[in-house]
Parts: structure tokens; sequence; C-alpha cells
């Protein structure tokens, strides 16, 4: 009898914890595909470095830290996949420096992109991420060793990180991050959906998705 | 006669014995549901504060972990005091609980900020004046907790004295 009460409330609260898991995430899910809809601003600012073709139907949102590891893990298979669906996916790039010190790298990025070596930048930094980003070990020193193969003006680049502005970028992001309730980067939207749960494979079925979705 | 005279005492103290025994039992069956609602408060609080870190995502600050420490593993231990039923079970828990409990209780001074933030001990990570809910305008997350952990402690205490 004692065994069956107990096994009883056992199974009672699973299943409550489990129904009020789903309820959540569904209502989640709702609320993401709403802000997505009337809200896309949260999504995309003027800022934003984009990828991509403009008039491309996919939108992967993708709010990522220039050390942090597995978002230079995910930008081959990101490239990837849009080399392989030309003109169908763009790629938007916000910032989630959420680590102590990432926000001057962010700073770096940004004042590549006013020499229009954004891209370039973003793929020397995750190239040579394990160099001066080894475990979250930041040595800045070391990456500015990698930044001239990006062919920049250095002296340039300087100059232009002391700009206020990006402060306002790094904040604005940041607060895009917190109301999307990204806690994690790299954090992926596809079309205002989040990549939930977290893994490439999801991620490229999420894409997938999306693309057969819209064309 | 030598084994008549044996027995006697057994059949002596077995026939006094029946009154206070099923007194006795209905004590201890008493004390089981109570420490049953004990294991239910402990596996309600666990269920919840791994809602709020894996289904809603919020990252537990470092005196959430603190407080977690001393009430995950109150589940077990209550669970393994109810089969068989040990009255033990109390010396063990309560420890835990009071713990568990004057964690909860400096977090809501953090909270609240009768306590300065400065004096706060995590600077890294969540800041644990973290606001992530707030229910009816008072039930926060680390309230939840302190309410948790006096029910936890009232009804162990409770348990202590009928044991004892």
């Amino acid at each position: 009898m004692k065994y069956k009460i107990f096994a009883g409330i056992c199974l009672l609260f699973i299943g409550l914890f489990a129904a009020t898991s789903f309820y959540y995430k569904k209502d989640q899910a709702r609320m993401y595909k709403d802000m997505a809809a009337n809200d896309s601003s949260t999504f995309v600012r003027p800022h934003s470095r984009i990828l991509g073709p403009e008039d491309a139907k996919v939108v992967i949102v993708e709010f990522m830290d220039p050390a942090c590891e597995t978002c230079a893990a995910f930008s081959p298979l990101i490239k990837q996949i849009m080399d392989r669906n030309p003109d169908k996916i763009k790629l938007v790039i916000r910032y989630a420096p959420f680590h102590q010190g990432a926000d001057g790298f962010v700073k770096i990025l940004e004042a590549a992109g006013k020499q229009d070596k954004y891209w370039e930048t973003l793929n020397v930094m995750f190239k040579t991420q394990s160099v001066w980003a080894n475990h979250h070990n930041y040595q800045p020193e070391l990456l500015w060793d990698f930044l001239p193969k990006a062919s920049l003006d250095i002296e340039q680049l300087k100059k232009d990180m002391e700009d206020p502005t990006l402060n306002d970028i790094i904040a604005q992001d940041m607060a895009d991050a917190k109301t999307l309730n990204v806690q994690k980067t790299p954090g992926f939207f596809v079309n205002g959906k989040p990549l939930e749960p977290f893994g490439s494979k999801q991620l490229i079925r999420l894409i997938s998705s999306a693309l057969n979705e819209k064309y | 006669m030598a084994t008549k005279l044996n027995l006697s005492p057994y059949i002596f103290n077995k026939n006094r014995e029946r009154k206070p025994m099923s007194q006795n039992n209905n004590v201890s069956e008493g004390n089981w549901y109570i420490l049953l609602a004990a294991w239910m408060v402990a596996a309600a609080s666990t269920l919840g504060s791994i809602f709020f870190s894996h289904v809603m995502e919020f990252a537990p600050c470092v005196l959430c972990w603190y407080q977690r420490i001393c009430l995950f593993p109150l589940v077990i231990i209550l669970a393994i005091g109810l089969f068989p039923f040990d009255k033990a079970v109390v010396k063990y828990a309560l420890p835990i609980a009071v713990s568990g409990w004057f964690v909860a209780a400096y977090h809501n001074l953090l909270y609240s900020g009768i306590i300065p933030q400065e004096m706060q001990p995590c600077t890294k990570g969540v800041s644990c004046t973290e606001k992530y809910i707030d229910l009816f305008g008072f039930l926060s997350i680390p309230m939840l907790s302190l309410i948790g952990f006096s029910i936890l402690v009232s009804i162990l205490f409770l348990l202590k004295k009928r044991t004892s």
C-alpha cells in the first residue's frame, strides 16, 4: 500500500513536470513566432551584419561571441549549408559577448567592418581562435599578430575601435539576447524559430525545414 | 511442567504488549505520512528548480547551487527513510535542511537588498540578485526556496518531537 502511494506520487510529479514543460515550450515557440512576425527588429537591427542576399527567405540569426569555441566550430557548417543553397539563405550576426573581455573582440570585428573586411576578419579570428582564446584564456595580443592576414589597416582599426557607437551596438545586441532568452553562444534562430535542443544535426534539420517551407 | 513455566512469561508479555503495540502502530503510521509529506515538498522543490534551469533556462547563481546541494539529497534520504519507516532519518535530514534554510535566508536578504550588493560572494557568472520571476509581487525564486526549506525544517522538527 505504502509503495503504491509512493509510486503514485512519483508518477504524478513526473507527469506534472512533463506536461508543464511541454506546454511551456509550446507557449515559448508561439511567442518567438509572434515576435518574428510582428517585431522582427529584435532579431535584426539596422547595424546588424548580414551575409547573403537581401531577399533570401530563410534568415539565420546567430547570437555569437568571436571568442566562443562552439561559434567557431559552427562557422564552416553554416558556410557549407549556405553554399549548398545559394541565394536562399542569409546569415545575421548578432553579438552576445557574455564573457568578460569578449566585447573587445567584437569591437575589432566591427572596426574591421568599417574597412569592408568584416567577414574576412571574422574568418581569421575563428581560424586562429585556438591560439588567442584557448579555453577562454584570452590573449588579445596574440590575435593582433593574425589580423594583418585579413589585410587590415591596423592603425585605422585601432582608431575605429574607440568609436563610442560600438558600445551602443553591443548593448543593443545584449538587450535583444536577453529578450530572446539567449543564454549561451551560439544562439541560433531560423526564421524566428530557436534551435532547440542545441546541436549541429538539429541546426541542419531546422534550416532544411525552413527551406522546404519557403521554397 | 518445566516447559509450561518457560512459556508463561512469553504469553504474558505478548498479551501485555498487544495494546501499546497497536497504539504504537497508529503513531508510526502517522509519522510515515508526515515523512511522506516532507519527501513530497523536497521532490516538488527539486522538480521546480530543475524546471527553472532546464525548461525555462534560467542560469542558476552560486547561492542557488548551495541551496540545491542541500535540497537534492533530501529527495533520496527522505525516500530511504520511508521504506521501511526509519525515525533515524530525521537525524540525517534535519541538519541538511537547516543548512539549506540558512543559505536561502541569506539569499533573500541579498535579494531584497537588506545586505548590500558589494558584500555578496558571487561576482562572476549570474548575479544572485538577478530577478527572474516575480509571482504576485513577492514570490521570487529565492523566496520559493526559503518557503520550501521552512516547510521541510518544520516537518522534520515535528517528526523529531514525535519520535523522541
